[in-house]
């Protein structure tokens, strides 16, 4: 059994749903929740509906039922897992009747949610930015990974919790240390032993012994000038965040700010220097995908121009620092520093990568890669711990004067701010403007026909745009996309963080969508 | 228990519980050609190439759906095997713009048939899949020409209306095999048998343009085709297999980490397909990754570095820039310390390119003030 929530699977990540879809023709079952009705839903036996931002009612909802009717996997939680006692006490404050109110469904779905959930073992668990694009995202982690624990769903073939990563290789990203608190595959930055193996290979003297800025810090702290250098690498700020007048007012308060990019787009026009770069088919390296597989990417042509590989900028500003590195390619990079200090990449090399790609952790160069983790429920810190949490509300919620709720996402044709996609001849010939999509319902009552520009604005800004009446949207949401600049989701979305993750609350926030009186 | 034996061609061959015949030939290596044959897809026996001879049957079989069984005897070029292939490429070959010199014959009417073609194709160019054609291989290999005034017109103009995608129903044999991709392997459900017969053809949504119908662009259709009935618009023409290196590489775009093809002419991405058979996508992709990559050749891509000077980004030498950049950060490090500056590096960029951006924080710079958009 698949479950699905908070993936908008056939349009963020189009293959993968061929293979979900594929499994549901053989047979395997698929349950969908989501507040749209998206295209995976016609393939799902049962398509739960629930409000935007209510999935940890739900999952408590749900976890409540299948605890007090013993229908958990009893013998996964008692010698895989801790803190049992504390989810089954937390989940109790949870009745389905409070669950079902929270969500917008019927109190008998739940019900039977929980009768198909422990009717069939294992069952695989996908969830995208629905569920982390809110301030409680990390906690509607917490969730899924506590409801598939109580099922005895993890570390086991068509199980598990499985994140489908929304970039290329934000999964390498991540694995390299691009991040503030960790070096290469997840080291602590304030591990003493950690920076000690770091200083020596990097040969240097110290290493900053404290947990760095968030993006979202770092972009607040331009404006009152605690960051006064900015360096951004290959993204489009500018139209990537929530809240576009206010990353502006950070962009334009910085200092200094480096851009190094392939195009020069929204964001380049606050930056200082713009630095050229080589493109995705320009540069030999490695992505690694959702599923921890390190596949190689390979140089086909020469980049235009002066432009440049970005390792290689990196390189020569070092330089000009008194430090000269030795990798002089990608693969000197990864065959000699990246799988030297990241131990589950240790046994992935240039040479390996020359097919399908290895999966990490790979800790050996005879190791054939890692499909599956927790196998056999046993956890990368032992046992599993349940985290019981408590739902909260999106931190702004439809009111009189902002009545319906946007939620955010991607669109199939596009992929982000649309630098690249909106260069690529064709594609905007099937997807050429933005939409505001909504309820047959609602355009009804507000008097709003197909293809009609509207106003939708929120506390923070308005957009024009094409509506579209589609059976997708529920009654009181909107829903947009951001790959068009002037009517871009962004000037509406709500710049509030998860307390932990810092992950912007993209999914929800408050707007109101009027007619434009046109003069007679 | 006994092993299970078929006879192919004289060898005595095992198999396993729902083999066809050919997917036993194919695992011995004996060749059986096959034209609406989709891996992964249910078989239809729609184009009758890969019919063989089965010792005391009446008919000729097709091998792709018939089962394998203890002691059928079976011959796969026989010489009433190779005469009924003929006939089913003669027939094939016998409708529409099957252009290339296989089509020509004994035909005597061959410039006026090449002057129709290029007209239809609004092209001078040979037929865009010259050299990557089923039809036309298994017509060379079975030496197959079509008799003079046995061919027929195709009723349907070609459908050029489209982005991306060129549709020539004139090229098309009707295998099947864009329908079974459609709606087994991709499950986008766009496309279908229309009309029956002499009328029969590909359509979607009430045989109109595929823009107007449920098609999202995958062109998992145009990867599957055999023939010319579905080209790549973009390399329609351009790309031409004996001039084109394929270099696999990886999908910039979503995380799922497709396999390509990148097919490279003179240091250019001409089209992109998808690996067969490789992790993770099977050589499925969708439109992004097929139709997505000739960004990099836009003239809007920054050539040179470019430094602001009274408000305007001017050109700039990489000496220049950088040490402009080691200038500023150098002063602003020493003078508000590490922690005032801070950087952004990239999820759609390699990760050896990471790796350096936070080494560079990290052990130049001297802060952990490094994070990309994992977080958003």
């Amino acid at each position: 059994m698949l479950l699905i929530i908070g993936s908008n699977t056939t349009e963020a990540h189009p293959v993968a749903a061929t293979f979900m879809k594929n499994a549901v023709q053989k047979g395997t079952r698929l349950i969908v929740i989501d507040p749209r009705k998206h295209p995976l839903t016609d393939f799902a036996e049962l398509h739960a509906p629930i409000k935007v931002g209510s999935d940890i009612a739900l999952l408590n909802g749900l976890m409540n039922i299948i605890i007090s009717t013993d229908r958990y996997d009893q013998k996964f939680v008692n010698s895989c897992t801790v803190d049992f006692d504390k989810l089954r006490a937390k989940v109790s404050e949870y009745p389905a009747e409070k669950a079902a109110e929270i969500c917008g469904i019927p109190v008998e779905m739940i019900y039977d949610l929980a009768d198909r959930l422990t009717s069939v073992n294992p069952v695989m668990l996908c969830y995208t930015l629905g569920i982390t694009e809110h301030t409680c995202g990390t906690n509607n982690v917490f969730c899924v990974a506590n409801l598939q624990m109580l099922l005895g769903n993890m570390g086991k073939e068509s199980g598990g919790v499985n994140p489908l990563r929304g970039q290329n290789n934000v999964q390498g990203a991540c694995d390299m240390g691009a991040l503030p608190n960790v070096f290469p595959a997840y080291q602590k930055v304030i591990d003493p032993a950690s920076r000690r193996k770091f200083c020596e290979a990097w040969q240097v003297d110290s290493l900053p012994d404290t947990n760095g800025l968030m993006m979202p810090q770092m972009m607040e702290a331009l404006v009152d000038k605690k960051v006064r250098g900015f360096y951004i690498f290959g993204e489009n700020l500018a139209n990537s965040e929530p809240d576009i007048r206010k990353v502006e007012h950070e962009l334009a308060s910085a200092e200094f700010m480096v851009v190094q990019d392939i195009f020069l787009n929204e964001t380049t026009r606050f930056a200082h220097v713009v630095l050229p770069a080589a493109a995705w088919s320009e540069k030999d390296g490695t992505y690694t995908n959702s599923e921890r597989r390190v596949n190689r990417v390979r140089a086909v042509s020469k980049p235009p121009g002066d432009a440049k590989p970005d390792w290689w900028i990196f390189k020569q500003i070092a330089k000009r620092f008194g430090q000269n590195w030795s990798s002089d390619s990608a693969q000197q990079i990864w065959d000699n520093e990246i799988s030297v200090l990241a131990p589950s990449l240790t046994g992935i090399k240039y040479n390996r990568l020359e097919g399908d790609g290895l999966q990490w952790p790979c800790t050996s160069e005879d190791h054939s890669g890692t499909c599956i983790l927790h196998k056999d429920g046993e956890f990368t810190c032992g046992l599993g711990v349940f985290t019981p949490v408590d739902w909260t509300a999106p931190a702004e919620v439809p009111d009189e004067q902002y009545p319906f709720m946007l939620s955010t996402g991607r669109r199939l044709t596009h992929y982000h701010t649309r630098t690249q996609t909106g260069r690529c001849e064709g594609l905007n010939d099937i997807l050429g403007e933005e939409t505001a999509d909504i309820s047959f319902e609602d355009a009804a009552q507000l008097g709003i026909s197909d293809g009609e520009i509207v106003k939708v604005s929120s506390r923070r800004g308005e957009v024009k745009v094409k509506a579209k009446i589609t059976h997708q949207v529920p009654k009181g949401l909107v829903w947009m996309a951001f790959h068009f600049r002037e009517n871009c989701a962004n000037w509406l979305t709500n710049p509030v963080f998860d307390p932990i993750s810092y992950t912007a609350e993209y999914k929800a926030c408050a707007v109101k969508i009027e007619k434009i009186q046109t003069e007679k | 228990m006994t092993k299970q034996l078929i006879n192919i061609n004289g060898r005595m061959l095992s198999f396993e519980k729902k083999q066809t015949i050919l997917e036993v030939a194919e695992k011995n290596g004996i060749y059986i050609p096959t034209l609406c044959h989709l891996k992964g897809a249910t078989p239809t026996g729609a184009c009758r190439i890969c019919v063989v001879e089965l010792e005391g049957a009446r008919t000729l079989l097709g091998a792709c759906s018939t089962p394998a069984a203890s002691n059928m005897v079976v011959n796969t070029e026989s010489p009433k095997v190779i005469k009924a292939r003929r006939l089913t490429l003669e027939l094939m070959l016998s409708s529409g713009n099957h252009n290339c010199a296989i089509g020509a014959g004994e035909r005597t009417d061959w410039t006026q048939f090449q002057l129709k073609a290029n007209k239809d194709d609004g092209s001078e160019d040979i037929c865009p899949v010259w050299g990557d054609c089923k039809l036309q291989e298994l017509a060379y290999a079975y030496q197959v020409a079509v008799t003079p005034g046995q061919d027929s017109a195709c009723a349907y103009p070609m459908e050029l209306e489209n982005p991306l995608i060129v549709r020539d129903a004139s090229r098309c044999i009707l295998c099947g095999r864009c329908v079974q991709a459609c709606n087994e392997i991709q499950v986008n459900k766009a496309i279908s048998f229309g009309y029956r017969g002499k009328e029969a053809k590909i359509i979607a949504a009430g045989d109109r343009p595929l823009i107007e119908s449920d098609c999202v662009f995958c062109g998992e259709c145009v990867q599957v085709c055999p023939v010319g009935a579905l080209v790549e618009k973009k390399a329609r023409f351009k790309w031409r297999p004996w001039k084109a290196e394929k270099v696999r590489t990886t999908c910039p775009y979503c995380g799922v980490g497709c396999q390509l093809w990148l097919h490279v002419q003179d240091g250019r991405i001409v089209k992109v397909t998808g690996v067969d058979d490789g992790a993770p996508n099977q050589g499925r992709l969708c439109v992004k990754g097929r139709f997505g990559y000739d960004f990099i050749y836009s003239e809007d891509r920054l050539k040179t570095p470019l430094i602001r000077k009274n408000g305007e980004l001017q050109e700039a030498s990489w000496d220049e820039a950088l040490d402009l950049v080691a200038e500023k950060f150098k002063q602003i490090i020493s003078q508000s310390g590490p922690d005032a500056v801070a950087g952004v590096a990239c999820a759609r960029s390699i990760s050896e390119d990471s790796y350096n951006m936070q080494k560079l924080f990290r052990a130049v710079f001297k802060t952990n003030n490094i994070d990309h958009c994992a977080r958003t």
